[in-house]
């Protein structure tokens, strides 16, 4: 019975990394690059639902509100800080801008909304699931979380492969010169994937902090980095990938803490992963390109 | 035209090189060495201001800010106005190490700080060596306070660990003991390590202690199974209300009843904003600051601070507040000046603090030689949504 | 073109030395204030990792984001071999040998993580060293090491209480660290180990050896067709770089008397690496200057207060912009080039 119950815990905290790790994906597959920024948008994303509760608008309502700023905001990002380095001689140049923008954003929440920790409202009213006699409880909150995620994946591989916009997409990400010629609009298509990704991480956002009520201006940063390793860890840039490497790193997290040493999780998590992409090294989804002369 | 651009951009380097040269040398030209004629006392503190740990940092912060203004509205020190400046040490050592020349440079006479106890260390050493008076609000660990020149007043890491372990045994609040603490936290592990010591002399047995790290301080529920399995009737939680928010409502959604107790770092717990106080209920916790005592000080204070911040304080605010006015009782006691020198001012503030009894926020304190403070640590316990003094 | 190389790095060489002398002559009138006094060490150090990062990341063309975790190891070395021979050697030979160990350590941890880790390209490699730093940094913070008249004693379970016997004391002591490092950094050891780093790294790149490098992260395939070993090449730079850091790490420990994991994070390995690009990739004058500059700019904020990181953060952002984005530097090109007609007319 143990084991069932770390693994519906792993699930839970997996999904959470799962949801994050696609708005990473997303953007990393079209735009290649590593958007050091995107825990910090979901951690705007928090906040604005949390001020829109408390103001007495409704959950739902609060939730669509957040995803608008998000998206304005990510596509503002993108606008200011990484398209005018889309072109720079190194593709490291746009990586440092992202963290000067996670710095920043960070700041300005700080400011904003000060450094207390801020509890999150209860609002997802999903009753607990609870089998073999109570022994195995699901939080409503995690039967939400996987919910939304399984949702959302094949809603993006919809979107991916079936609309002309997620083809474009794809013709990006593949050979941007080559799409541009095919007449399709490069700009356009980066900015809508981005908007795509904020609106995610306002989701992301509220689920993360539905599941693990607190927030500060800091409540992204680790969860976006746990989540980045999962998005590599499923072979970034693959939607599907994403997600698998989301709950295999949840569930290897609340593995590790529970059979080998709540002291070393980190050092168990970071392990696993480092010998994943030993054996597999571009991730257990990622397309493996061969190098041409 | 290449070479131009090479002297270009050389000249540009230079430029600003220099600029963050004479930046840093400009502040110098203030009043770093004496401060004679000076007319007023300056007081230095230093803590997290931004970052992770900001939220103590800067409840300290408000904390002095109160008592300095109550003291410059009462008169000030021996008659002469205060002066207090707090600078940002991120929660990092070498920061913290800059923060304090920079108040050398502003012409910090005595230091209150730092807020959190790595940096303190760290600090400590300088202070030492510069013969400057140190007291630190809250940092707990035992070598904060290493030199002679340095004072605490909260209670160390050791003393609230024996306490926890003390109050448990005598006032038979449980026999097995799990414990869950923050491995990366120098102050939760301290406790920790000092309440297992004692935990047999008191006859407790833990049976459970799992750690969690800054890095995964979200999902608590393989610690709390694992302690639940384990039969425990009391949970110890060495840690800060942050993380106790989350354990109570993890406990609660798998359904495990038992009997949380804390330190002082759970103070704050019920002042989360939209925190459910059900949840918290039946907590225990050794703090020598509750917001809701009904002594007249506090009750004053937690109105003043209210008025002044539009939030609770939490026991960090109360720890600023009481330092800056056990400043001022050692002060009195060894009648300092503002003209006078900050290590002459250190050698009359070490024998003075000695000699004062400060009754503050935090209870009724008086140090020993070695900069311990000698207070009763109270207990509370939560019921109702309020704290209930035991 | 040897001689270019040669005047290029002679500047670099010139410009720490003056700007040793000029620190030097205002601390010996007296004139420099205490932050600037207490910044000095740190510099160095800051200024030696980014270059040390700027081998692995510019010569060598890898992303790596867990140089902070070779610091650390190198500190952590050092600082515990200090910390043992504190009463039985005198202070400046048990620093050098301290150097050497943290050197050491860090470069035989590099050597073992840089086998199977270099195989992997471009971010997978980021993300990997990123975890070898984490790991790093876990296992540090639950490492406890002490030491009585039996030797010595090492825990990785920071749960027990380690139980020392007679003269016992603690050396390392999990989260809190290692406390009481005899304070060995002086800022003249700082420069003597940057220019050291610097003459390493420059002389290397401008070797074969740093040729093969550089080859190698042009075009691998290349390299490759033409006889280079890649793996030896990529390892050489890779080891010799946390070597460096490594140095760095000694460094920091010597120079405050708490030492915890806390800094060694993937925050400051990014941290290093913004140094490393914003300076230019591949320069290593540039690593010096930018870590120079981002390490002392969040100190001359201090009077904005709250707003201090804010405006750092909106100023590297800005700098970035600047330094890097074509159109900004066709900007500056335009300028330039006006600047420079003016010139000629004149």
């Amino acid at each position: 019975m143990g084991f069932l119950s770390y693994l519906i815990n792993g699930i839970s905290l997996g999904s959470v990394y799962a949801i994050i790790a696609l708005g990473y994906t997303m953007v990393y597959g079209i735009a290649k690059m590593l958007n050091f920024a995107h825990g910090d948008v979901i951690m705007i994303g928090a906040y604005v639902v949390l001020t829109a509760i408390t103001g007495g608008i409704n959950p739902l309502v609060a939730v669509l509100i957040s995803m608008v700023v998000c998206t304005v905001l990510g596509m503002t990002i993108e606008k200011v800080a990484y398209k005018p380095l889309r072109n720079a001689a190194s593709p490291l140049a746009v990586l440092i801008t992202a963290i000067g923008i996670s710095y920043l954003l960070q700041n300005i929440a700080l400011i904003v909304f000060g450094a207390a920790p801020k509890s999150f409202p209860d609002f997802i009213k999903v009753p607990a699931l609870k089998l073999a006699g109570g022994e195995l409880v699901i939080s409503g909150v995690a039967m939400v979380t996987i919910g939304a995620c399984v949702v959302i994946v094949v809603a993006l591989t919809f979107f991916v492969n079936r609309t002309k916009q997620g083809r474009a997409m794809k013709a990006v990400s593949e050979d941007k010169g080559a799409a541009q010629l095919m007449g399709i609009n490069v700009n356009a298509t980066i900015s809508l994937t981005f908007a795509i990704g904020s609106a995610l991480a306002a989701i992301a956002g509220v689920l993360l902090c539905a599941a693990y009520p607190s927030v500060t201006p800091y409540t992204g940063a680790m969860p976006g980095i746990k989540a980045f390793t999962a998005a590599v860890f499923g072979g970034i840039g693959s939607i599907p990938g994403a997600m698998i490497g989301g709950i295999l790193l949840g569930v290897i997290e609340i593995f590790g803490k529970a059979y080998i040493s709540s002291q070393v999780a980190d050092a168990i998590v970071f392990s696993v992963l480092i010998i994943v992409l030993l054996v597999k090294p571009t991730g257990l989804f990622g397309k493996n390109i061969q190098e041409k002369v | 035209m290449k070479n131009k651009k090479r002297l270009l951009s050389a000249a540009l380097v230079a430029v600003m090189l220099v600029a963050v040269v004479a930046g840093c040398g400009k502040k110098d030209s203030g009043d770093s060495s004496s401060s004679e004629g000076s007319e007023t006392f300056k007081i230095g503190g230093i803590g997290p201001l931004t970052g992770p740990a900001a939220v103590y940092g800067i409840a300290v912060q408000n904390g002095a800010d109160l008592a300095v203004k109550e003291i410059n509205e009462a008169g000030g020190i021996n008659g002469k106005q205060v002066e207090f400046k707090m600078e940002d040490d991120t929660h990092d050592a070498e920061k913290a190490v800059n923060a304090y020349n920079t108040l050398k440079d502003w012409g910090m006479q005595m230091l209150m700080g730092t807020v959190t106890s790595d940096p303190c260390i760290a600090v400590e050493a300088e202070a030492e060596a510069d013969n400057m008076f140190l007291i630190t609000p809250s940092g707990t660990a035992v070598d904060c306070i290493k030199g002679g020149n340095a004072f605490r007043l909260c209670f160390s890491d050791p003393t609230q660990g024996i306490k926890a372990a003390e109050y448990i045994g005598e006032h038979g609040v449980g026999k097995k003991i799990g414990v869950i603490y923050d491995s990366s936290s120098s102050y939760s592990k301290g406790i920790y390590e000092n309440f297992a010591k004692e935990a047999d002399n008191h006859d407790l047995e833990v049976v459970a202690a799992e750690a969690f790290t800054a890095d995964s301080n979200k999902d608590f529920t393989v610690q709390l199974k694992k302690i639940k399995d384990a039969g425990a009737d009391v949970v110890f939680l060495p840690i800060y209300y942050d993380e106790t928010a989350l354990i109570l409502k993890q406990a609660k959604d798998m359904e495990f009843d038992t009997t949380f107790f804390g330190c002082d770092g759970l103070d704050g717990l019920l002042s989360v904003e939209g925190f459910d106080t059900s949840l918290a209920e039946g907590v225990m916790l050794l703090t020598p600051f509750a917001a809701n005592a009904e002594d007249e000080l506090t009750k004053k204070f937690v109105a003043d601070f209210d008025a002044a911040y539009s939030q609770t304080p939490i026991q960090f605010a109360a720890d600023g507040y009481d330092a800056i006015y056990a400043i001022k009782a050692a002060a009195e006691e060894g009648g300092i000046t503002p003209d006078m020198s900050a290590s002459d001012i250190c050698d009359a503030l070490v024998t003075s603090m000695t000699k004062i009894e400060l009754k503050g926020l935090t209870g009724t304190i008086s140090w020993a030689d070695d900069g311990e403070p000698d207070k009763e640590p109270k207990a509370a316990i939560i019921e109702g949504g309020e704290y209930v003094m035991k | 073109m040897k001689k270019k190389i040669f005047k290029n790095n002679m500047i670099t060489y010139a410009l720490i030395i003056a700007f040793y002398i000029v620190m030097q002559v205002m601390i010996t009138t007296g004139s420099i204030s205490s932050l600037l006094q207490g910044l000095l060490v740190p510099l160095c150090m800051y200024a030696i990792a980014a270059v040390s990062l700027n081998l692995v990341v510019g010569f060598s063309g890898e992303l790596s984001l867990g140089h902070a975790g070779f610091m650390c190891i190198g500190a952590y070395a050092s600082a515990i071999f200090s910390r043992v021979t504190e009463d039985s050697l005198p202070d400046l030979p048990r620093f050098l040998i301290a150097i050497l160990i943290g050197a050491l350590v860090a470069g035989v941890f590099g050597f073992l993580i840089g086998i199977p880790v270099l195989r992997l390209r471009g971010d997978y490699l980021a993300i990997v060293t990123l975890a070898f730093g984490e790991i790093i940094k876990n296992l540090f913070n639950v490492l406890s090491l002490g030491k009585d008249n039996e030797g010595l004693h090492v825990s990785f379970n920071d749960a027990a209480v380690m139980e020392l016997g007679e003269g016992g004391e603690k050396i390392v002591d999990g989260a809190l660290g290692i406390t009481g490092t005899p304070r060995d950094s002086s800022f003249t050891i700082g420069i003597i180990l940057l220019l050291l780093t610097v003459f390493i790294v420059v002389n290397l790149v401008n070797s074969r050896t740093g040729r093969a490098i550089t080859a190698i992260r042009d075009n691998r395939i290349a390299a490759e067709s033409i006889g280079l070993n890649v793996t030896k090449y990529k390892l050489m730079a890779f080891t010799i770089s946390t070597t460096l850091a490594g140095v760095a790490g000694v460094l920091y420990a010597h120079n405050l008397s708490s030492l915890t994991v806390k800094l060694f994070n993937y925050n400051t390995s990014i941290l290093i690496l913004v140094f490393v690009v914003l300076g230019g990739i591949g320069n290593v004058r540039g690593s010096i200057i930018a870590a120079i500059v981002l390490t002392a700019l969040p100190e001359l904020l201090r009077g904005m207060a709250n707003y201090r990181m804010l405006i750092y953060a909106l100023l590297l952002i800005v700098m970035m912009l600047f330094n890097w984005a074509p159109a900004a530097i066709h900007f500056r090109e335009r300028i330039k080039s006006k600047f420079s007609k003016k010139q000629e007319v004149v």
